[in-house]
């Protein structure tokens, strides 16, 4: 099967006064065409500058280290602005966050996704532009395309503005749709609207979509294939089912126990012990060893390798070596299906 | 623990929208806290839950009804005057957003110290500094932390330090406005838990207004749940999520997400149309203490 994307151990440092940060750590993913892969971690995980290295968006403060990324089969890791800039929005397009700092507030929903279209289409007819913002606006569920393109940005609620955003991000047809925190400035109702808008453009375009969230909710709803980062790395990675089901490295545990969803009641809620390490001098060994409470003491001295568990499933503990002590999984398994 | 802390009666508020146009946020809201209870406000952004909690805590004046605070009707500025002490130390407010609710230019001792200098009160335990660490400590941080200023720490952080500050006033009544929405998933929980921790420890009433469902249903004794500026039901949390009645209050309770992938994808949510919304109705008691708003009298 043909890789769309293709990112092998690479490594992203920003420069500071106080050091080197070394924000992503030798990661590799593959993204198959037409699928949703989800990338869950905490905040400072790396996550978004990870999207931002490949998308070639980051501050000048930043460098590729090492590793390279293949896309649609051509390498572009040595790339520069102007090349990245025939391949952003044809090959891969990018939803931001905060819908309403994406738009711009002086001009009409109509006027920036046909800007989106010209942009990518030069010398094109007004009539094709207008009939293409139309099937555009259609696409992403904006219903009453005629009236709604010439209101501006203000007029639309938090869920109109991502869907507007949304076809701006998908003005020239993308392979590759790079959504960071699509749905965390929205409400838990508009929340599902959008994720399944995500999939459903997806199975019609065949989009494939890397999808970053915090919220593990998120990830059961809409996503192929999970990757889990902490500290910079990919620390376990499989299909949904794999890490819902049978989740493997302690962090994914703490990530899914803490959720409110199964709090028992009158016990308090689980939570990750300590904080995630700077990535100034990241710690020897395992970054997350002193945080997990199922450490081995080979933890603290050596980085794990990946195991692999099935064909699918990955994951990077000292827990799955065979000489590692044998540990119950305090989630997943039978009883929640 | 049946005593009346807060009576909201008819509480409506108005924001004039140029000349001719009036947006009512909230619209003839009643409800009561008892002491010592969590009280949870619900619903989705733009339904006025945030303005309820200001006219609570004085920040806007309501366009009309009651609010009773200990019997003192605090919308009435003569009677506000007359018992500022108690209404300004005795209530307390944290905000969604922690990076604008603390000033950056203060370290973390000067802003938990600071309610206590602005209302002239001896620091029970000797100094201003020795308080604040006292109180920072009570919110699980070390207090090395008392010469920090607010850009330096993260978010979990930040929201602690607000919550030290809320606190060392020893308040009767704590409103917090999502307090917990910035936050990533794992802190969220420590936070949670020092909440449902510190509300043991010092008995205070706790507004909490919240969008994640999963987070009240674990925290609230009692929700509300808002939509367009109406209280549409009221009912002990427990009761509101196994017997929702109004339907909107089904469409928010079937839009949890739950985090299991095959349940998650064959979960099908209810769509509430606004259109079919009534904003005249009536309070109806379905059963003792879950009251619904409803078009008529029958059922």
């Amino acid at each position: 099967m043909s890789e769309l994307l293709e990112v092998k151990n690479l490594s992203v440092s920003f420069r500071t006064p106080q050091g080197e940060v070394e924000a992503v750590r030798d990661v590799s993913f593959s993204l198959h065409p037409g699928e949703v892969l989800a990338i869950v971690g905490e905040s400072g995980c790396g996550k978004s500058v990870l999207c931002k290295s490949i998308m070639k968006l980051l501050p000048r403060s930043a460098w590729i280290k090492g590793g390279t990324i293949l896309a649609d089969g051509a390498d572009i890791t040595q790339y520069r602005q102007r090349d990245m800039e025939r391949l952003r929005g044809r090959l891969f397009s990018m939803v931001f966050q905060d819908p309403l700092t994406a738009l711009n507030p002086t001009m009409t929903i109509g006027a920036q996704i046909a800007e989106a279209v010209r942009v990518h289409q030069p010398r094109t007819e007004k009539a094709v532009v207008r009939r293409r913002v139309l099937e555009l606006m259609d696409l992403v569920g904006i219903s009453g395309g005629e009236d709604r393109c010439g209101r501006y940005p203000h007029d639309f609620s938090g869920g109109m503005r991502q869907r507007a955003v949304m076809a701006v991000a998908l003005a020239s047809s993308p392979k590759i749709l790079f959504a960071d925190e699509p749905t965390t400035a929205l409400d838990v109702t508009v929340q599902a609207q959008i994720l399944d808008l995500l999939r459903e453009i997806q199975s019609r375009l065949g989009t494939a979509t890397v999808l970053v969230t915090h919220d593990l909710g998120v990830v059961a709803r809409a996503a192929d294939r999970v990757a889990v980062m902490y500290a910079g790395k990919i620390v376990e990675t499989g299909t949904a089912e794999d890490i819902f089901y049978d989740p493997r490295h302690p962090y994914t545990w703490g990530l899914l126990r803490s959720l409110p969803a199964w709090a028992r009641d009158g016990e308090p809620l689980y939570t990750i012990p300590g904080m995630p390490p700077t990535l100034i001098h990241p710690p020897r060994g395992d970054a997350f060893a002193c945080r997990n409470e199922y450490a081995l003491a080979i933890d603290y001295q050596e980085a794990p390798p990946m195991f692999q568990i099935s064909d699918s499933h990955f994951a990077a503990t000292w827990l799955l070596d065979e000489r590692a002590p044998k540990v119950r999984p305090p989630m997943g398994g039978e009883g929640r299906g | 623990m049946d005593e009346m802390l807060l009576d909201v009666q008819e509480l409506t508020h108005c924001f004039r929208l140029g000349r001719n146009r009036v947006l009512r946020a909230v619209d003839g809201v009643s409800f009561q806290m008892r002491k010592g209870e969590i009280f949870g406000l619900v619903g989705e952004s733009g339904s006025g839950k945030s303005t309820t909690a200001k006219c609570v805590m004085n920040i806007l004046r309501p366009t009309g009804g009651k609010i009773r605070y200990l019997g003192v009707n605090i919308c009435d500025p003569k009677q506000f005057r007359a018992h500022r002490e108690l209404l300004q130390t005795s209530r307390q407010m944290i905000f969604q957003d922690s990076t604008s609710s603390l000033n950056p230019r203060m370290t973390v001792a000067e802003i938990i110290s600071e309610p206590m200098s602005i209302h002239h009160i001896r620091p029970p335990r000797g100094s201003l500094r020795a308080e604040a660490a006292f109180q920072l400590k009570c919110v699980g941080m070390d207090p090395g932390y008392l010469d920090k200023r607010p850009p330096e720490l993260s978010g979990g952080q930040r929201q602690r330090v607000a919550i030290a500050r809320a606190l060392s006033m020893g308040p009767e009544l704590l409103v917090a406005d999502e307090p917990i929405a910035s936050l990533d998933v794992s802190i969220q929980a420590q936070i949670i838990n020092l909440f449902k921790h510190l509300q043991r420890e010092h008995g205070f009433t706790f507004l909490f207004i919240a969008h994640d469902l999963a987070v009240v249903r674990y925290l609230c004794d009692r929700v509300g749940v808002m939509f367009q500026g109406k209280l549409v039901e009221l009912a002990p949390a427990a009761e509101l999520f196994a017997r929702p009645l109004h339907p909107y209050t089904q469409a928010l309770l079937s839009a949890i997400p739950i985090p299991d992938p095959r349940r998650e994808r064959a979960r099908v949510i209810q769509r509430f149309d606004p259109a079919g919304f009534s904003r005249e109705g009536v309070w109806t008691e379905a059963s003792p203490g879950h009251l619904v708003l409803r078009k008529e009298k029958d059922t």
